[in-house]
């Protein structure tokens, strides 16, 4: 903000009188301190407000501490532990499998030509078939029991890390294929060293896609078919009208989605050091 | 054809009637080309004049291209692009030692990162170096595997002007010491009047113009001249 400045700067309207204009700032400038959290803790302190003032129906919308005295109680009395782990273990599952499955075949098919001729045209057609809507035929299929649970959710998890791990793979710069040629690499040492890591970027985008899905997959089981789990825990609150257990399971799901998508990043922040973005 | 050949017993390159063409298009019409050991060639052209596609084949990049002829090139042969081409997942030295194995090899990356003036930057990230620091590193990526011959495509043609000399009496230097063949495909006359021992001026799929070089500064004006006039440049001195 030197003279050359001061000599452009009366073409833009400037905001004061001052001798030294600066131009009008349009980033919006420093984050303020724990701003995530201030939207989300604002909205507790307001319904925490209206329980109080008992502007509620506390059969529709229980107050907040009575959310967490049913949380207490589930959990003392383990129902709520078991449902916990039997959700958890279904997301696992489903997850592990589906990325592997992502994984594998995105390598098949971005590595070898053959490969891509089989999977990727069968994945997009996977793909455009809603998962969900798959359910019904993987009941007939698999029966109603823990299987077809993990294989859609499965389903739900590969899609997503395939498609971005194989567009992250067919991108690799042409350059550094050359590059590897002319350092003498073998093909093993390619993938090692020029594809893999070229390909991670995308594949973690993959990965958080995945994630999200694996809840979300859950979620909808849990709700339509369940016999066990925190779905099914909501289910049979419905029908009591236990309003404040419905809460106590929304609160766990989002818990679960928090937690690993902040893993995700964590890990992605520390595998990809390399990569300086705006957002370091 | 070439002059100086024939008191060199074997040539490190070795090109009879290479033919190269793309669509039907005739880029390389029959090259014959020795380059001795040791020898800095470098290679002048207008764009599109098939620099790089003879360069290409030499390094053997040339996958899909169609095109005859013989050619023999050494084992150990390192390229140098214009762009760095530097992975950017690795550090510096993980960039040099790239396909290197062996006995130390870490130690001897770290020899040529010093011999182009990158000691204690062995750490960094590729993101955190300067154009011209990258190319250095690039340098010392193409000379820790002891090439006998080094083909380098613009390698300069992307750095700033004082950068770029400062690279030449780099690469002059590194040529001397290590004494590799090399044949730097360059559009600029006086890089390669200053760099090279022979400059080859290539028109129409074939080479024009073979001039040796004496490191003598007095025939550099003269050697401008030719090599500007075969380029279908004339200076206008208004």
């Amino acid at each position: 903000m030197t003279t050359t400045t001061l000599a452009k700067a009366d073409v833009v309207i400037a905001d004061d009188e001052r001798p030294r204009k600066r131009r009008r700032r349009l980033a919006p400038g420093k984050r303020l301190p724990a701003a995530r959290l201030a939207g989300p803790l604002l909205v507790l302190a307001l319904w925490a407000v209206a329980s109080a003032a008992e502007a509620l129906d506390p059969a529709a919308i229980p107050a907040p501490w009575t959310v967490v005295e049913t949380g207490a109680q589930l959990w003392t009395d383990g129902t709520l532990v078991t449902d916990i782990l039997t959700s958890l273990q279904r997301a696992t599952s489903g997850f592990a499998i589906g990325l592997t499955a992502g994984v594998v075949l995105a390598l098949a098919s971005g590595l070898t030509r053959t490969g891509e001729a089989l999977i990727d045209g069968t994945v997009n057609l996977n793909r455009a078939i809603p998962t969900l809507g798959l359910i019904p035929l993987f009941i007939l299929w698999l029966g109603i029991g823990e299987t077809f649970k993990v294989a859609i959710i499965a389903i739900v998890v590969y899609i997503p890390i395939y498609l971005n791990t194989h567009a992250a793979l067919s991108g690799i710069d042409n350059r550094f294929v050359e590059l590897a040629e002319v350092q003498g690499l073998s093909r093993l040492r390619f993938i090692r060293e020029i594809v893999i890591p070229g390909a991670l970027p995308g594949f973690f985008v993959g990965l958080r896609l995945g994630v999200t899905g694996s809840w979300l997959g859950l979620v909808v089981l849990e709700q339509i078919n369940a016999t066990s789990g925190l779905g099914y825990m909501m289910f049979q609150a419905t029908n009591y009208g236990q309003s404040d257990v419905i809460l106590v399971g929304l609160v766990v799901y989002g818990v679960f989605g928090l937690v690993s998508d902040s893993t995700v990043r964590l890990i992605e922040r520390r595998v990809l050091s390399w990569r300086r973005t705006l957002s370091s | 054809m070439a002059p100086h050949t024939e008191q060199l017993t074997r040539p490190a390159v070795r090109l009879r009637g290479l033919t190269r063409s793309f669509d039907g298009r005739v880029v390389l019409d029959g090259i014959d080309l020795d380059i001795p050991a040791g020898q800095f060639v470098a290679l002048l052209g207008h764009s599109g004049s098939g620099k790089s596609t003879l360069l290409r084949a030499v390094a053997g990049l040339d996958h899909e291209v169609v095109g005859g002829g013989e050619l023999i090139a050494p084992e150990r042969v390192s390229v140098v692009f214009q762009d760095s081409r530097l992975l950017p997942w690795r550090r510096v030295l993980d960039n040099v030692l790239l396909g290197l194995d062996g006995e130390d090899a870490a130690g001897r990356g770290r020899e040529a990162l010093a011999e182009v003036g990158l000691a204690g930057r062995e750490r960094a990230w590729p993101s955190e170096l300067s154009g011209g620091e990258q190319q250095r590193a690039a340098l010392a990526r193409s000379l820790v595997r002891e090439p006998e011959l080094l083909l380098a495509d613009e390698p300069f043609g992307a750095l700033d002007a004082l950068t770029r000399i400062k690279m030449h009496n780099l690469l002059r230097e590194l040529w001397e010491r290590h004494r590799p063949s090399v044949l730097l495909v360059t559009h600029d006359v006086d890089e390669a009047i200053v760099l090279a021992d022979r400059v080859l001026v290539l028109e129409e799929g074939r080479i024009g113009v073979d001039l040796a070089i004496e490191r003598d500064a007095r025939a550099r004006g003269e050697y401008r001249g030719r090599l500007l006039a075969a380029l279908g440049v004339t200076e206008d001195v208004r």
